[in-house]
């Protein structure tokens, strides 16, 4: 049987990863990438709880259940986004989007 | 009789008593294991094999040809000399090609079609695995793919590749839609996704009960393989063959094969959830006609298909979309809804069977209704032949 | 042996990860995005979610992995590989992220997790469902007004103005 300690240390390396990706990539599909990946250490995290220590109730499951739901509203919206701003900037590097900047 | 009943099943137990005389446990159920695979892993080929030569004498005969008549009896054994054909052709790998995707894209296209195999139940126990999640199994690994054609297609380097590769993804995505609604009602009305179950739950076909999510999902599993008149992806006269139009030699056999094995997997896949997949007069006295009765409620539903490619006209991308969203996606969310509705009002079954039957039938002519409509609407503004002014 | 499984997935997967944050080319680092979700469908099976397992192969390879590589090939032009990938944090950042995994790990590893001796209910398909209709009914359909919300919201953004 595997410890739940490893499947913890595996979501937190995962999470670590996406975020370097969403922090440090250029090209706004890379960001978004990175968050899917974020997303994914979550889940592995929850469904880790349920199994070592809520085996009962589906929590976990449920809890999963969302956070993919909010991932696929998150990638729609955010494709959605890109291809939008592709459209009016002919990029999608996230540096050069700062029409924002004071 | 006990024995007859679950012949399959007790055949198999002898099978592996016989290995284990002999044979430590886990050296039985390794080679247990890689018999099933290689049985299932070779179904997409058999498929291949045999559903060739059908389609072209079937088209043939709806064209009034005669069909691949030269090697055998009536052309039987015409797809040998074409696999030879095609493995001794050369391999090409564009220039520019993304090679390492470009070599992936077969190989993943034939895992996707083999993976579906191992839900499908041959007969009462023959199985590979009975998942729990059976029917989501089969729609999940679907997916699989749908990212080897945007593999191919992207890493052809070519213009009518990727374009094949785009359209498919509209067209999958959309598709997958109707076919899981389809599906959806049928596991609302048994209560369970294992493929094995449904089967045995199914007293009468469940094309009796659901015509509509049995026509939903005909129409749908056409365009999920990509065949005529959904063949968009590989329109010949327009972007000459799609997403493999830069694969060679056995590349493109690899693509050849996964074609035919979704055919017939999802043919398989109709079977067992509508026509009662290897239930029959007998079935249960003697199971070897089981997995004879599962295979011809399949084959009647290839030539369903193939009918379907003989006589319909390609359509247009946006008629095909239009198709998906405005009519199949509406007429299964309702055919679910209703379903849903009907199994938990308190009546007993038959009745409640009829009242979704009754539903399906007032759906089924609402829509042709509406559509019928629809078309003469088009016909009168575009002042096309048909209309009575 | 279920150690050994999972070792090997891990590497599998990490090291998958870790292409998709660091490849050069997008579209190669979208395959190797469907790379770690097939990992993390494996770990949700040894986890016994094995609705959890196809959930995640349906929705994030069939759906979000197609619409992430659909933003790709339609802002492919931008897609130059000589282009620097990453922005100029990226050291500070990657420190920032190493930190973060020493941290998350050795919290994790001293904590003695309780463990429980509950079973798995015998139909967990089954009971997930009446679940979401009853315990978790307005998360559910809190949920289900989300993907209204974002489907509209995203064909509103992404569509064409003449």
């Amino acid at each position: 049987m595997v410890p739940l300690t490893w499947y913890l240390v595996l979501a937190a390396a995962l999470f670590a990863i996406g975020m370097f990706g969403v922090l440090a990539r250029k090209n706004a599909v890379a960001v978004l990438m990175g968050v899917e990946l974020m997303l994914n250490a979550v889940n592995i995290n929850l469904l880790a709880f349920w199994r070592y220590t809520a085996l009962g109730e589906l929590v976990g499951h449920a809890f999963a259940v969302f956070v993919i739901t909010v991932a696929a509203a998150e990638a729609a919206v955010g494709v959605a986004l890109f291809i939008a701003v592709y459209r009016q900037r002919d990029t999608v590097n996230v540096e050069e989007l700062d029409a924002m900047k004071g | 009789m006990e024995y007859i009943s679950n012949f399959f099943v007790n055949l198999g137990n002898s099978w592996t008593s016989l290995l284990s005389s002999f044979l430590p446990p886990w050296a039985v159920i390794l080679i247990n294991f890689i018999i099933v695979a290689l049985l299932l892993v070779l179904m997409p080929v058999i498929a291949t094999m045999t559903l060739t030569i059908m389609e072209r004498k079937i088209i043939a005969r709806i064209q009034n040809r005669i069909g691949p008549n030269r090697v055998g009896p009536w052309g039987i054994f015409q797809a040998i000399p074409d696999a030879i054909k095609l493995l001794t052709k050369e391999d090409i790998v564009p220039v520019n090609a993304d090679k390492p995707l470009f070599n992936l894209a077969p190989l993943l296209i034939f895992l996707g079609a083999a993976l579906l195999w191992a839900v499908i139940p041959f007969g009462r126990g023959v199985i590979g695995q009975d998942l729990n999640v059976g029917v989501l199994y089969l729609v999940a690994v679907g997916s699989i793919s749908t990212i080897a054609i945007v593999m191919a297609g992207w890493s052809s380097n070519n213009k009518f590749a990727l374009i094949g590769a785009f359209r498919i993804v509209a067209q999958l995505l959309s598709y997958e839609i109707p076919m899981v609604l389809a599906m959806a009602s049928v596991v609302a009305l048994v209560g369970t996704m294992k493929m094995g179950e449904i089967v045995e739950l199914q007293s009468i076909p469940f094309l009796l009960i659901l015509p509509v999510a049995f026509i939903t999902y005909i129409l749908a599993a056409a365009a999920e393989t990509g065949r005529a008149p959904f063949d968009l992806v590989e329109a010949d006269s327009e972007i000459v063959a799609g997403y493999f139009i830069e694969y060679s030699g056995l590349k493109f056999g690899w693509f050849y094969i996964a074609e035919y094995g979704n055919l017939l997997a999802v043919s398989a896949i109709a079977a067992t959830l509508f026509l009662g997949g290897w239930r029959g007069p007998f079935a249960d006295q003697a199971p070897v006609l089981g997995p004879l009765y599962f295979g011809i409620k399949t084959i009647l539903i290839v030539f369903l298909l193939m009918w379907i490619r003989g006589t319909w006209p390609r359509f247009r991308i946006d008629q095909m979309l239009a198709l998906a969203w405005k009519v199949l996606v509406p007429l299964g969310l309702f055919n679910l809804l209703w379903v849903a509705t009907m199994i938990k009002l308190p009546l007993p079954v038959w009745l409640q069977w009829a009242f979704i039957l009754a539903g399906n039938v007032l759906a089924l002519l609402v829509t042709l209704t509406l559509m019928g409509q629809a078309a003469k609407r088009y016909a009168a503004r575009r002042g096309m032949v048909g209309t009575r002014a | 042996m279920e150690q050994l499984f999972f070792i090997l997935l891990a590497l599998l997967t990490l090291s998958a990860a870790l292409m998709v944050v660091t490849t050069r080319n997008l579209l190669h680092a979208a395959f190797w995005l469907i790379l770690v979700f097939f990992g993390i469908a494996g770990f949700f099976i040894l986890l016994h979610a094995e609705f959890l397992a196809v959930v995640q192969v349906l929705i994030y390879i069939g759906a979000i992995s197609t619409l992430i590589i659909f933003a790709i090939m339609l802002t492919r032009r931008i897609m130059d590989p000589q282009q620097p990938r990453f922005n100029s944090q990226w050291g500070l950042v990657g420190g920032l992220a190493a930190l973060l995994f020493v941290v998350l790990a050795a919290v994790t590893t001293r904590v003695a997790w309780p463990t429980t001796s509950a079973t798995l209910p015998a139909e967990p398909i089954k009971q997930l469902g009446a679940d979401f209709v009853g315990v978790y009914a307005v998360p559910f359909e809190v949920a289900s007004v989300l993907l209204v919300v974002a489907m509209i919201g995203a064909i509103i953004i992404a569509r064409e103005r003449g």
